[in-house]
C-alpha cells in the first residue's frame, strides 16, 4: 500500500483509569443509583431490611418488574417501545389460567403455549408497528387498551361473570414443571444451612427464608441471558445497529425489520414469564394485573440507562434499575416515611436518569 | 431509448460485464428519480458515474445495492437476473456500497460498525458468539491500510472526525467487495493524504478484479482511477467515454449538465 504510515505507538491517546472507562458505560447510572438507594437506607431503615429475608423482600418484587424490565430494555435499545406490556400479563395470564383450570391442561402444554401465544401478540405488535412506520408509542397505547379490555371480556367469559379466575394452585400442585415457575428453589439447602444455624431460623427450627423465590433465579438467569446477548452476539450488534439509526443498519445488511419483530415477541414473552410466575404464585388471576408495570418497566430501563432515542443502553442497567424499583417500595415499609412517597421517588429517580443519560451519551460521543 | 444512442459499451475489455443495469427507472410517487439509465461494471475496471447534484447518481447507485428496488428495468449479475430486496441480497453475492451518507452508527463503536450485519462469529450452536478480538485486529489493520491511525477500536463513531468516519466506511466496503465496490463520492471529507489512499486502494482492488463504481464531482479524482466515465443528467445518461477519449475540459462541461454536451455529441459522432 502506498502512503502507509509507519505504525507507531499512538500517542494521542491518554490512558483512561478504570473510572473513566466505567464512565463510558450505561449501567453506571444504574449502579450508581442502587450505592445511593442503599446508603439511604442503611441510614433510614429498619436494620431487618438488609437481612437475608429482608433482602428477599425486596427482590421479590423487583425480579418481576424486572423480568418485564430487561425486556422492555432490549426493546428500547432496538429503538422501539412496548406501553402494552403491562396489559399483556394479564391477558397472557388469562390465557394461562384458562388453558390450565378451564381445560385442565398439564404446564408442559399450557406454559410453552402461553409463549407462543405472547409471541404472537408481539409479532402482531411489531407488524403492525413496521409495516405502517407508525411510532411503536402509539400503537403499543392501542393495545394497552385493546389486550387490557380483552382480558376482562375474556375473564367474564371464562368464569361466567366474575372478574377473577380461581383455582390455578389446585390445578397445578402435583405437575412436575410447577416447582419451576412457582415457591422457591434451594430448599433443601436453605434446611441444611438453618440445621447448621447459618441462616437465621423460626423458633421451630425452621429456615426464615424456606429458599430463593423462582422469579429471582430467572431474573438473574434472564439478566445475564440478555446482557451476553447484547455484548457478544452478532444479534446484539443487529439490536443496537436497528435502534441506533434504522436506515443504516439496513444498508449495511442488518435485519432490522426481523430483529424489532422479534424484539416485541421478546418483550411479550417477559410479560408472559411474569404472567404465569404470578399468577401461579397467587394461585388465581384477574384483570388488574400488570397494572400499570408497563410504566415501571420503562422507567427501570431507563434508569439502567437505556435512551428513549434508542441504539443505547443495558441489560444489566434495566436489572439493577428494577433492584432500585423493589428497593425504594419494599423498603419504604421499613422506614418511618409515608409510603406515598415511593411515587415522588419513582419520578425523581426517572428525572435524575433521563437527565444523567442525556450527559453520559454525550460523552461517549465526545460532546458531539 | 433515445438517451442511449450514444452509448457504445467499451471494447478495451472484451469480457462480460459482472454488473449490467438495463434501463433503470426509479420513481418516488410522482418524482422521477431516473428515467431508464443503462450501466454495466467489468471484473478489473473502474467505472466513474458524475453528474450535477441531483442528477440521480446516488439513487442509481442504490438501486444496484438493493435499497431501492427500481420502477422499471432490470439488474444482471454475472449474466442472471437478480431482484435484490434488501441491502443484503446485494452484499451477499458481493456487492459493497460507500453510502453518500455513510450508513454509519455514530454510538457504536468503530469495530461494531465496521462488521455491521457480517459479524464473524466463534463456537457453535447456542454459544456463537461474535469473534471480538478477531474484528478489533481485522478493523485496525483495514483502517492502517488506508492511511487512518485509529487510537483505539472500540471509540465510538460518532467521535471520530468526518474523514476518520468516511475512512471506515470506504475500509469496510472494501473489505467486503468482493466482486464489486460502490463509492458514493467516497472522498468528499478526505485529507490529501487519505484522498490518494483511497485512490490507490481503487487501483489496488481494480487490479484484483474487483470491478469499482466510483461517483465524483472531482473530475481530477475520476480521471486518476477511472477507466470509463458516464454522466448522469436529469435521471438520464448522457453517454460513456472511455479514459483517453475525452479531455477533463469536456468532462468538467458534460459534468455541469447543458448545452456544451449536445456540442461534443455532434463533435465525436454521438459518443462523448
Ligand atoms: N426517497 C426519495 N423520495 C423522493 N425523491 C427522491 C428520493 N430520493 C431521491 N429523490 C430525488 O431524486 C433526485 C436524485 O437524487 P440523488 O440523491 O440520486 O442525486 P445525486 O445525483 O446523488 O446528487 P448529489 O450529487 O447531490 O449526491 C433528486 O431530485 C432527489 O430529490
Ligand atoms: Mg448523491
Amino acid at each position: 500500500m502506498r502512503g502507509s504510515p509507519p505504525a507507531s505507538a499512538d500517542e494521542r491517546l491518554k490512558t483512561e483509569s478504570l473510572g473513566t472507562r466505567l464512565m463510558k458505560r450505561p449501567e453506571l447510572g444504574a449502579i450508581a443509583g442502587v450505592v445511593l438507594v442503599t446508603i439511604f437506607f442503611l441510614i433510614t431503615a429498619d436494620q431487618a431490611m438488609f437481612t437475608l429475608s429482608g433482602i428477599v423482600n425486596f427482590m421479590t418484587p423487583a425480579a418481576q418488574l424486572g423480568i418485564l424490565a430487561i425486556g422492555a430494555a432490549l426493546l428500547m435499545i432496538g429503538g422501539e417501545f412496548d406501553l402494552s406490556i403491562g396489559s399483556m400479563v394479564a391477558f397472557s395470564g388469562l390465557f394461562f389460567a384458562a388453558a390450565t383450570v378451564t381445560l385442565g391442561l398439564p404446564l408442559f402444554i399450557t406454559i410453552p403455549a402461553t409463549f407462543v401465544f405472547a409471541a404472537l401478540v408481539g409479532s402482531i405488535n411489531g407488524l403492525i408497528v413496521i409495516r405502517s412506520g407508525l411510532p411503536s408509542f402509539i400503537v403499543t397505547l392501542a393495545f394497552l387498551f385493546i389486550l387490557r379490555g380483552l382480558s376482562l371480556v375474556g375473564l367474564k367469559l371464562a368464569t361466567g361473570g366474575s372478574t377473577q379466575l380461581r383455582g390455578v394452585r389446585d390445578a397445578t400442585e402435583d405437575d412436575l414443571l410447577a416447582p419451576f415457575f412457582s415457591g422457591d428453589a434451594f430448599k433443601g439447602l436453605f434446611t441444611w444451612l438453618a440445621e447448621r444455624g447459618w441462616v437465621e431460623t423460626f423458633g421451630n427450627g425452621t429456615p426464615k427464608v424456606p429458599g430463593i423465590p423462582v422469579e429471582i433465579i430467572w431474573f438473574l438467569i434472564i439478566a445475564a441471558l440478555a446482557t451476553w446477548v447484547l455484548l457478544r452476539t452478532r444479534v446484539g450488534n443487529w439490536i443496537f445497529a436497528s435502534g441506533g439509526d434504522p436506515n443504516a443498519a439496513t444498508n449495511s445488511g442488518v435485519p432490522v425489520r426481523s430483529v424489532k419483530i422479534s424484539l416485541f415477541m421478546v418483550t411479550a414473552c417477559c410479560a408472559a414469564m411474569v404472567a404465569i410466575i404470578t399468577v401461579m404464585d397467587a394461585g388465581s388471576t384477574d384483570a388488574r394485573r400488570g397494572f400499570q408495570k408497563e410504566f415501571e418497566a420503562i422507567i427501570a430501563a431507563v434508569i439502567g440507562g437505556c435512551l428513549l432515542t434508542g441504539g443505547y443502553g443495558s441489560a444489566i442497567g434495566a436489572f439493577f434499575g428494577a433492584i432500585i424499583f423493589g428497593m425504594v417500595v419494599i423498603g419504604l415499609t421499613y422506614t418511618g416515611f409515608d409510603q406515598d412517597w415511593f411515587q415522588v421517588f419513582l419520578g425523581g429517580m426517572l428525572l435524575i436518569a433521563v437527565l444523567f443519560n442525556n450527559a453520559i451519551c454525550k460523552r461517549v460521543i465526545g460532546g458531539r | 431509448m433515445e438517451q442511449e444512442s450514444g452509448f457504445r459499451p467499451s471494447t478495451a475489455s472484451n469480457v462480460p460485464p459482472i454488473v449490467e443495469m438495463k434501463n433503470i427507472e426509479k420513481h418516488f410517487g410522482n418524482i422521477i428519480a431516473l428515467a431508464g439509465v443503462s450501466f454495466d461494471v467489468r471484473s478489473g475496471e473502474c467505472h466513474c458515474l458524475l453528474g450535477d447534484n441531483g442528477a440521480g447518481k446516488s439513487t442509481f447507485i442504490k438501486t444496484m445495492s438493493g435499497v431501492h428496488q427500481p420502477t422499471h428495468g432490470e439488474l444482471l449479475f454475472e449474466g442472471k437476473r437478480m431482484d435484490f430486496t434488501t441491502p443484503r441480497d446485494a452484499m451477499e453475492v458481493g456487492i459493497a456500497t460507500v453510502f453518500q451518507d455513510l450508513a454509519m452508527i455514530p454510538l457504536m463503536s468503530v469495530t461494531r460498525n465496521f462488521f455491521m450485519g457480517r459479524e464473524p462469529t466463534v463456537g457453535r450452536g447456542p454459544f456463537k458468539r461474535m469473534d471480538i478480538a478477531r474484528m478489533n485486529t481485522e478493523t485496525m489493520g483495514a483502517m492502517r491500510k488506508m492511511g487512518i491511525n485509529l487510537r483505539v477500536p472500540d471509540q465510538a463513531v460518532g467521535t471520530l472526525s468526518g474523514g476518520e468516519r468516511q475512512a471506515v466506511a470506504i475500509a469496510r466496503a472494501v473489505y467486503f467487495g468482493a466482486k464489486i465496490l460502490i463509492l458514493d463520492e467516497p472522498t468528499s471529507a478526505l485529507g490529501v493524504r487519505q484522498t490518494s489512499n483511497v485512490l490507490a486502494t481503487v487501483d489496488r482492488v481494480r487490479a484484483q478484479g474487483v470491478g469499482v463504481v466510483f461517483i465524483s464531482h472531482n473530475v481530477r479524482h475520476a480521471l486518476a482511477v477511472g477507466d470509463r466515465f458516464t454522466v448522469l443528467n436529469r435521471g438520464k445518461t448522457l453517454g460513456t467515454a472511455r479514459r483517453g477519449e475525452i479531455s477533463p475540459e469536456e468532462l468538467q462541461n458534460m459534468m455541469a449538465g447543458g448545452q456544451e454536451i449536445v456540442q461534443f455529441e455532434g463533435a465525436q459522432g454521438g459518443t462523448v
